[in-house]
């Protein structure tokens, strides 16, 4: 009987034990989540708050300048949306030709494992190794300069494999259905692609390609390398112009010991952060907007 | 007569489709070929005046100075140092999102809060490295006097942050993977949730938790902005994060932006310090990538 009752209370405080530690982790959990939600928060507001007064008109058009009240970010926020136009001209088109390639043409052999390894590894390889082989390639060997187009060429690259990975997901997604319908009517294996299954995926491609994009334009480390100015008074007139671009600028002005090139920088972030927030707008939009059910 | 020629036509099309669309998949592969060779033409250009045992075991790293010195573990010692900060906070907080988001939460909240942690890896670095200069270091120096105003530490701690939609989003498809019978048979014995997830679901996961770490941890060498902001720019051999150091890629980015002639030495340390950086993501992202796979094969066998 005694011993029985023992047993009864050490399974008791077990239980309560394990409750208690089952409590102490939901707590850690949800802390853990606040902690991102308030970093985040942090984060926007920090900078908000700094570069708030900055943003006005005559520094959304004006020329960098030695004083910061004076200073403008014109050619920076113009070179950024030039050099995103160029980068998407040049990635969006090779990268659903290698995601049509690997989905719909190519066969199980060692060539499309190679390209498949390949792909997964570029996307691990850290952007500033971009940076370097478009100095060496774009800048030196192609004489390109330091212009836009060799930046977009190095971001293009860069953000080539993410725009394949994501360009292979939207393809998958049509049905098989859809191909054996085409096919079965005589289409060609291209016609079934362009005429089919495409135009079905393209906003799945798209959507994808925008966030690639969105990415690389906030990433500063491949451009610095390659040497991309930070004070540019002209706007670029043709590919092959010099150009800055808004993290560049920013970056410049954040590594400046004077307090008011801070808060210059804060501005450009924000004004950084407002074309990422349209992209990603446009890019929830077309997934909402052209969503597929498919009914098989 | 015309039908034969409309045949061959679209069959040579066909062809040539093929072949276009196979140049496009062969980008990727030139563009690792185009890596590899220019860092390397360069980095032999570099080694040929300074042999390979100087840059892995001298202490000292001034190549830009008048006595030249150029062991390269300064800036290892100093990238390591910022990557192992940002993945010690970094791999309990993903985690425990990880297995919270995978195991307790509801189908709502994942929904919602998913795209919170990947609004994370939106953010662009320049503005992760101006929060960490100008508000974290000021913050913690009012507890840590001693705190020098470019340190390894805030970095590290807002490069946490950076890496936690990687370990986080790949360690829950890893946990939400595990086969619900693992589970049951835990919770069939008596275990409680907590228990089973601890001592039943992890360990089937851990080589997939493992990988979402390494490629973490590869993601945390290769960031550049972020430290050459808040980590400053000095060459500095030492564990202690209080004091300013310097990174590989940040090295690669103050000489890019100094006007150092192009074939020069000084030019070519920073291919040098590029292919190392490059070998060392390249085996962390292999090894995290071999475990995944692994990982998922062992799944579909379960």
């Amino acid at each position: 009987m005694e011993a029985e009752l023992t047993i009864g209370k050490a399974a008791l405080a077990r239980r309560r034990r394990e409750i208690w530690m089952e409590r102490l982790f939901l707590v850690a959990a949800w802390l853990a989540t606040l902690l991102v939600l308030s970093l985040l928060l942090t984060v926007v507001t920090d900078v908000l708050m700094d570069g708030w007064t900055r943003l006005n008109w005559k520094f959304l058009t004006g020329f960098p300048s030695r004083r910061p009240s004076e200073a403008g970010i014109l050619a920076a926020w113009v070179g950024t949306l030039y050099v995103m136009t160029l980068t998407a001209a040049i990635a969006l088109p090779v990268g659903i030709g290698a995601a049509i390639y690997l989905e719909e043409f190519a066969h199980r052999n060692w060539f499309a494992r190679l390209v498949e390894l390949n792909i997964s590894n570029l996307a691990g390889v850290p952007a500033i190794i971009y940076g370097l082989m478009g100095l060496q390639v774009f800048v030196r060997w192609c004489r390109m300069d330091v212009s836009v187009l060799a930046g977009a060429c190095t971001l293009a690259l860069m953000s080539l494999p993410v725009i394949i990975v994501a360009s292979r997901e939207a393809l998958r997604s049509v049905p098989n259905s859809i191909r054996e319908a085409a096919l079965a009517l005589g289409a060609t294996k291209w016609q079934m692609v362009r005429d089919h299954v495409l135009p079905l995926s393209l906003p799945g491609i798209l959507t994808g390609t925008i966030l690639a994009l969105s990415r690389a334009i906030g990433e500063a480390a491949p451009l610095v390398t390659i040497g991309i100015p930070t004070f540019v008074a002209f706007l670029p007139k043709s590919p092959l112009d010099p150009s800055t671009v808004l993290p560049i600028q920013a970056y410049h002005w954040i590594s400046s010991p004077l307090k008011g090139f801070h808060q210059n920088a804060a501005a450009a972030i924000i004004v950084l952060l407002v074309i990422l927030l349209c992209m990603n707008g446009i890019a929830i939009y077309l997934r909402n907007r052209f969503r597929q059910r498919w009914q098989i | 007569m015309k039908r034969e020629r409309v045949i061959r036509w679209s069959h040579w099309r066909e062809r040539l489709v093929v072949f276009i669309l196979t140049g496009c998949a062969l980008v990727s592969v030139i563009t690792t070929l185009a890596i590899i060779v220019t860092l390397g033409v360069e980095a032999l250009g570099f080694f040929r005046e300074v042999s390979l045992w100087r840059f892995l075991t001298e202490r000292e790293w001034t190549p830009l100075f008048a006595t030249k010195k150029f062991g390269v573990l300064p800036l290892v010692c100093g990238t390591f140092l910022t990557a192992g900060i940002a993945m010690l906070l970094s791999v309990p907080l993903s985690l425990l999102i990880a297995i919270y988001l995978a195991e307790y939460a509801s189908e709502r909240f994942r929904r919602v809060f998913k795209p919170v942690v990947e609004m994370l890896a939106g953010i662009p670095s320049v503005l992760y490295g101006y929060f960490a200069l100008l508000f974290v270091t000021p913050l913690l120096q009012k507890f840590i006097p001693s705190l020098s105003d470019f340190n390894a530490l805030s970095p590290g701690i807002v490069l946490a942050f950076m890496v936690l939609p990687t370990i986080a989003s790949l360690s829950e498809d890893v946990v939400y993977a595990v086969p619900q019978s693992i589970r049951e048979a835990s919770l069939a014995l008596g275990a409680t949730k907590l228990q089973t997830t601890v001592r039943a679901v992890l360990p089937a996961a851990s080589s997939g938790i493992i990988a979402a770490c390494l490629l973490g941890l590869a993601r945390a060498v290769g960031e550049t902005m972020l430290v050459t902001i808040a980590a400053g720019q000095m060459p500095n051999l030492t564990l202690n994060p209080l004091e300013p150091v310097q990174t590989m890629t940040a090295y690669i980015v103050s000489v890019s932006l100094g006007d150092v002639p192009h074939g020069t030495l000084e030019y070519r340390t920073i291919f040098a310090v590029g292919l190392m950086l490059f070998v060392i993501t390249l085996v962390f992202n292999l090894w995290g990538l071999g475990l995944r796979e692994r990982f998922l094969r062992t799944l579909r066998g379960m």
